[in-house]
C-alpha cells in the first residue's frame, strides 16, 4: 500500500520535471537563465554528490575534487574540439601530432558512432581520473583526516600547475586553455548524465559496498574489527568519487565552452564543498537540492545584491560588485555554526517524511487562523 | 650560474623562508592546541597587507606597523571567537569546514571591499635601503627578515618554557580537559595563541609584501598552504621546527624559480608535503605520537 502510493508519487513527480524540461527546451531563448542555470546545477549536483560519496559516506576529508575535474574536462575538451578548429584553438605552439591524428581518425569513424563521442570522452576522462585517483590514493588514503585534506588539496594544485606548465602546451594549451569545445545540443543530455551518474552511486551506497563506507565513517576501528578491510574500501571509494568527479568536470567543460586552468582552483572546490554542506553531509538528495537551490540563487536570485540599489533615488551604500559572495559566505558559516546538519541532515528525501512535514505546516497554520 | 647569482638567490630565499617562518609558527601553534588546521590564517595574513596599504597612507610607517598588528591582532581572535569556539567539541571536520569558511568569507569581503586588482603595497623607506657587499646587492629588508624571524621565535620559546602562561599553553596542548581541571582558562589561552599567531602573521606579512610590492585578496591562499606544509615538515607543534621548515621551503622555492622551473615550484611544496608524510609523519622535530584508541 506504502509503497504504491510512493511509486505514484514518485512517477507524478519525474513526469513533471520531465514536462518541465520539455517546456524550457521548446523556449530556451525565452527562459535562457533558467535554462543554463539547470544545467549548471544538474552537472554541480553531480560532482557533490561524488564528493558526498567520498566525505559524507566514507568520512574522508577530500579537498582534491576541482583537480579531478580538470582532468574530465581536459579530455573531454581534447576529444571534442572539431578538427578544423584545432589549429585555431592551438595557434600559440601548434598541437601536438599525435593529438591531431588521433582525432582525424576519431572523426573518420563510421558515422554512427559519431554521436557517442561525447559520452566516450566522458567515460575515458573519468577513467584516467580514477587512475590518478588509484595512483596518489595508495599513499596518500592512509593519512588521517586534516592531513588527508591538505594532501589532496595539493594534488589538486600540483594537476593544475601541470596542466597550465609551458611543458604541456600541445597538449592542455598551457595557461591559455582550450575553446570552442562544443556543448550539448538539449538539456535532456545533462539531465539524463547526471540521472545515470547519481542512481550508480545510490545504487553503490545501498549496496554492501555502501554499508561498508558508512561503517568506516562511524567508526573505523570497529568496522576493521567487523572484517572491513579499510584500506580497499576507501581506495574504492575514493576512486569512484574521482571517476564521476572527472565527469562532471567534463560536462563543465562541454557546459562552458572554454576552460582553462585557473577555473579548477581551490575556490571550485571549497564551492562544491559548500553545496556539501548546505545540503547535509551524507545525504544524496540534499546535495542534489543544495546544488540546484546554491546555483540558481549565486547566478541569479542574489544577483540584485552585485547591482547599486536604488530606493526612492537613494542609493542604498551596501549593493555593489562581490557583495553577493560576502552574503554567501556568511550563510555557509551560519549553516557550518548553527545547522550542522544543512538542508537534509544523514537522511534520503522521502514522500512520507515530506507528507508529514507539510500537514504539520498545515495544521500549524490552521492553528494560527483559527 | 655563478656563485654570486647563487648567493643571491639563497639571500632572496632565506628572506622568503623567514617570512613563511613566521607564518609557520601560527600554524603550528594553533594546530598544537585546538589539532586543527587553520585555514583562514593565510587570509588573515592577507588582510594585514590590506590594513597596512590603508594604514600607510594616513600615518607614518612605524606607527602603522604598531596599527596593523593591532588590527590583524583583533581580526585573528575575532575569528576564534566567533568561529571556532562555538564547535570547539564538534567533530574534526566541521572545525575543519568551518575554517575553510572562514577563509572563503574573509577572500570575499577584500574582493568586495579593495576589489581584486592588485593594490600596490606601501614602501617603507627604511626597509627598501639597498646594500652591497661584494657583488650582491640588496635591499635592508632581506637581511632583516631572518634576523628577525630568529629573534621572534627565540622569544616565543622564552615564551613558552618560561612563563606561566606558556606552561598553560604547553598543559592545553597536552590535554585540554586535565587542564581545565587543574584551573587553567582555556578560552583565555586558547586566545593569547590566537593573539601571538596573528602578530607574528602581520610581522610575517610586512616582511613577505615589502618583497612583492602589490596585495590581492587570493594572496593569502597559496603561501598560507606552503606555511602549513613548512609547519609540518618541521613537525607540527614545534616552533624551532616550523621556522626550519619555513626556511627550507623558502629557500627551495627560489632555487627552483631561479634554475627556471616556476611552474614547478608551487606542485614541488605539495610533493614535499606527500613525501614527508609518508616516509615521516611526525616532522623534522615532531614529537611521536601514538594513536589511543
Amino acid at each position: 500500500m506504502k509503497k504504491s502510493k510512493n511509486l505514484i508519487y514518485s512517477a507524478i513527480f519525474g513526469v513533471i520535471i520531465l514536462l518541465l524540461l520539455f517546456f524550457l527546451e521548446a523556449n530556451k531563448f525565452q527562459y535562457g537563465m533558467a535554462y543554463t542555470i539547470l544545467q549548471k546545477g544538474m552537472i554541480l549536483a553531480v560532482v557533490a554528490v561524488s564528493m558526498n560519496l567520498v566525505t559524507g559516506f566514507t568520512g574522508l576529508f577530500s579537498l582534491g575534487q576541482a583537480g579531478f575535474m580538470a582532468i574530465g574536462a581536459y579530455v573531454t575538451g581534447i576529444f571534442l574540439i572539431p578538427s578544423d578548429s584545432i589549429s585555431e584553438v592551438y595557434y600559440i605552439s601548434g598541437v601536438n601530432p599525435a593529438i591531431a591524428s588521433f582525432k582525424n581518425w576519431l572523426e573518420s569513424g563510421p558515422a554512427f558512432l559519431q554521436p557517442i563521442i561525447p559520452y566516450l570522452a566522458l567515460i575515458i576522462g573519468g577513467l584516467l581520473a580514477a587512475l590518478f585517483a588509484a595512483v596518489i590514493g595508495y599513499p596518500v588514503l592512509r593519512l588521517k583526516s586534516d592531513y588527508l585534506a591538505i594532501a589532496t588539496l595539493g594534488f589538486s594544485e600540483i594537476m593544475r600547475a601541470i596542466i597550465s606548465s609551458p611543458q604541456m602546451d600541445r597538449v592542455t594549451n598551457g595557461s591559455y586553455g582550450l575553446k570552442k569545445i562544443p556543448g550539448f545540443t538539449s538539456i535532456f543530455e545533462p539531465f539524463g548524465i547526471m540521472v545515470v551518474c547519481i542512481l550508480l552511486m545510490v545504487l553503490l551506497l545501498r549496496s554492501t559496498y555502501g554499508r561498508a563506507f558508512r561503517a568506516i565513517r562511524e567508526d573505523e576501528i570497529a568496522a576493521e574489527a567487523m572484517g572491513i578491510n579499510l584500506a580497499k574500501h576507501k581506495q574504492m571509494s575514493f576512486i569512484i568519487g574521482s571517476f564521476f568527479s572527472a565527469i562532471s568536470g567534463g560536462m563543465l567543460a562541454m557546459f562552458m565552452r572554454s576552460i582553462d586552468s585557473k577555473s579548477f582552483s581551490v575556490s571550485l572546490t571549497y564551492d562544491i564543498l559548500l553545496i556539501v554542506v548546505i545540503g547535509g553531509i551524507g545525504s544524496v538528495s540534499g546535495s542534489v537540492i543544495a546544488a540546484l537551490l546554491v546555483t540558481a540563487s549565486k547566478e541569479w536570485w542574489l544577483r540584485f545584491f552585485d547591482n547599486p540599489l536604488f530606493i526612492g533615488g537613494v542609493q542604498i551604500p551596501l549593493f555593489r560588485t562581490g557583495f553577493r559572495m560576502v552574503i554567501f559566505s556568511v550563510i555557509l558559516l551560519i549553516v557550518v555554526l548553527f545547522y550542522q546538519r544543512g538542508i537534509m541532515g544523514k537522511n534520503e528525501f522521502s514522500w512520507a517524511r515530506l507528507e508529514k512535514r507539510l500537514l504539520k505546516l498545515f495544521k500549524r497554520g490552521g492553528a494560527k487562523n483559527a | 650560474m655563478t656563485l654570486s647569482t647563487l648567493l643571491q638567490h639563497s639571500l632572496t630565499g632565506i628572506s622568503l623562508g623567514g617570512a613563511y617562518a613566521l607564518i609557520a609558527i601560527g600554524y603550528t601553534m594553533v594546530y598544537g592546541i585546538l589539532r586543527m588546521i587553520n585555514f583562514a590564517h593565510g587570509d588573515i595574513f592577507m588582510m594585514a597587507g590590506y590594513f597596512m596599504i590603508f594604514s600607510m597612507a594616513v600615518v607614518p610607517w612605524w606607527v602603522s606597523i604598531l596599527l596593523v598588528c593591532v588590527l590583524t591582532i583583533i581580526l585573528g581572535v575575532t575569528v576564534e571567537r566567533a568561529a571556532y569556539k562555538p564547535i570547539r567539541s564538534a567533530p574534526r571536520m566541521s572545525i575543519m569546514i568551518s575554517a575553510i569558511g572562514v577563509s572563503y568569507l574573509l577572500q570575499n569581503l577584500a574582493t568586495y571591499l579593495f576589489t581584486a586588482l592588485p593594490r600596490a603595497y606601501p614602501e617603507i623607506p627604511i626597509l627598501k635601503k639597498i646594500f652591497h657587499i661584494g657583488s650582491i646587492s640588496s635591499s635592508l629588508v632581506t637581511f632583516v627578515t631572518p634576523v628577525l624571524t630568529v629573534l621572534l621565535a627565540m622569544g616565543l620559546m622564552f615564551l613558552i618554557n618560561h612563563t606561566k602562561i606558556g606552561m598553560a599553553m604547553r598543559a592545553v596542548s597536552k590535554d585540554m580537559e586535565t587542564a581545565q581541571l587543574m584551573g587553567i582558562k582555556i578560552n583565555n589561552t586558547i586566545s593569547t595563541t590566537f593573539v601571538i599567531g596573528s602578530f607574528l602573521a602581520a610581522i610575517g606579512s610586512i616582511l613577505y609584501f615589502t618583497d612583492r610590492m602589490s596585495v590581492t585578496p587570493f594572496s593569502g591562499t597559496l603561501p598560507g598552504l606552503k606555511c602549513f606544509i613548512a609547519a609540518v615538515l618541521g613537525g607540527i607543534g614545534s616552533i624551532p621546527g616550523a621556522v626550519v621548515g619555513g626556511f627550507i621551503i623558502g629557500i627551495c622555492e627560489t632555487l627552483l624559480v631561479a634554475f627556471g622551473y616556476s611552474t614547478y615550484s608551487d606542485a614541488f611544496t605539495f610533493i614535499l608535503l606527500i613525501i614527508i608524510l609518508l616516509c615521516r609523519p611526525t616532522g623534522l622535530f615532531g614529537e611521536k605520537m601514538i594513536d589511543k584508541v
